[in-house]
């Protein structure tokens, strides 16, 4: 049995292997630009909008306000690199309805990848949030001791970010794979409709962390002092706008 | 041809070990963080986006653990590389 879709090859030329794990990412990438590139060419503003249009404003609205709530503040740099781990990671969950498509994400080597694009771009967020000083001091904040520590916790978590997603993937392929053996007509339907809702779980948990991982290096602190003094004026001034109105009716 | 029994016996025992202790701990733990979550919701509904959202990250977190364990016991079953390592010392 195969427990990763790296050891499928499809092709090979001269020593150069194609396996599964890159044909299927790269049909999904190819897949994604596809469809987005068609979907917003023509755009409207109007009243009435395309369906397709109307998918991806539903996709990005939420995005957008779900990394709001979870870094309570500002989304315009993170939607980007969150967004986009997000719809690819779910895009290569919700596939596998397709007989023959292996998830790419049920290999270790792309969910490392994907962590590593995280395990890097949570010190370049920070360092361009605060710049480079304000950043490494971060490391060494209770005291210089702590410093191999931090570094430490910021390898386990990459590692546990990576290990959680293919786990997750990887055991809804395999267990479906055992009970082809056992009870082959109708039970591995159900482990398939279980395996889309952990796919879909498991890509929200993945931006999710993403997103704390990232704000947690932009000076929580002061973003949730920020947020908490906006909350409630926002609440202030729903107050008196419920005043007025109850004032003039 | 004798270390390949011991190591095949010993894999398919730890793995089982591996899985079913390896589950209890984040079964108890998933059980406490949904009753706490549900009488938080029932406590205040309100807030019930925000907990259900705590809820479904801290439960993956948890639920992470058990999946490290299962992927120790695929490896041992599957890919086991103390087998291979003797499959290939007895062929070459």
């Amino acid at each position: 049995m195969n427990i990763s879709p790296d050891s499928i090859i499809l092709w090979q030329w001269k020593g150069v292997h194609l396996n599964a794990t890159i044909a299927y990412t790269w049909l999904v990438m190819l897949f994604l630009v596809g469809s987005s590139w068609l979907i917003t060419r023509r755009l409207s503003t109007g009243s009435h909008i395309s369906r397709w249009q109307n998918l991806l404003e539903v996709l990005v609205t939420g995005m957008r306000d779900q990394i709001r709530a979870v870094s309570r503040r500002e989304t315009g740099a993170y939607l980007p690199f969150v967004g986009t781990l997000f719809v690819f990671v779910l895009t290569c969950n919700i596939l596998i309805i397709i007989p023959g498509y292996r998830p790419p994400t049920g290999s270790l080597s792309t969910t490392t990848a994907l962590a590593i694009c995280v395990l890097i771009a949570v010190p370049a967020y920070g360092i361009a949030y605060e710049g480079p000083i304000t950043y490494f001091k971060h490391y060494v904040k209770p005291t210089p001791l702590m410093l191999p520590f931090n570094l430490i916790g910021e390898i386990s978590r990459t590692i546990a970010l990576a290990v959680r997603l293919y786990g997750n993937v990887m055991s809804g392929t395999v267990i479906v794979a055992i009970l082809l053996t056992l009870a082959p007509f109708f039970f591995p339907v159900i482990m398939q409709l279980l395996g889309l809702i952990t796919g879909t779980i498991q890509a929200y948990i993945f931006a999710i962390l993403a997103t704390v991982y990232i704000a947690s290096a932009t000076a929580a602190q002061q973003g949730v002092s920020d947020a908490g003094t906006e909350k409630t004026e926002n609440s202030q001034t729903s107050h008196q706008d419920k005043g007025e109105s109850h004032g003039e009716s | 041809m004798e270390s390949l029994d011991v190591i095949a016996m010993v894999s398919i025992i730890t793995a089982g070990l591996t899985i079913a202790i390896g589950s209890v701990g984040p079964a108890l733990g998933e059980a406490r963080a949904v009753a706490q979550a549900l009488a938080a919701i029932a406590q205040q509904p309100d807030e019930s986006g925000t907990i259900t959202r705590t809820l479904f990250v801290g439960l993956a977190m948890i639920e992470s653990t058990a999946i490290y364990c299962f992927v120790v016991t695929m490896i041992l079953i599957f890919a086991n590389p103390f087998w291979d390592h003797v499959i290939a010392r007895s062929g070459g």
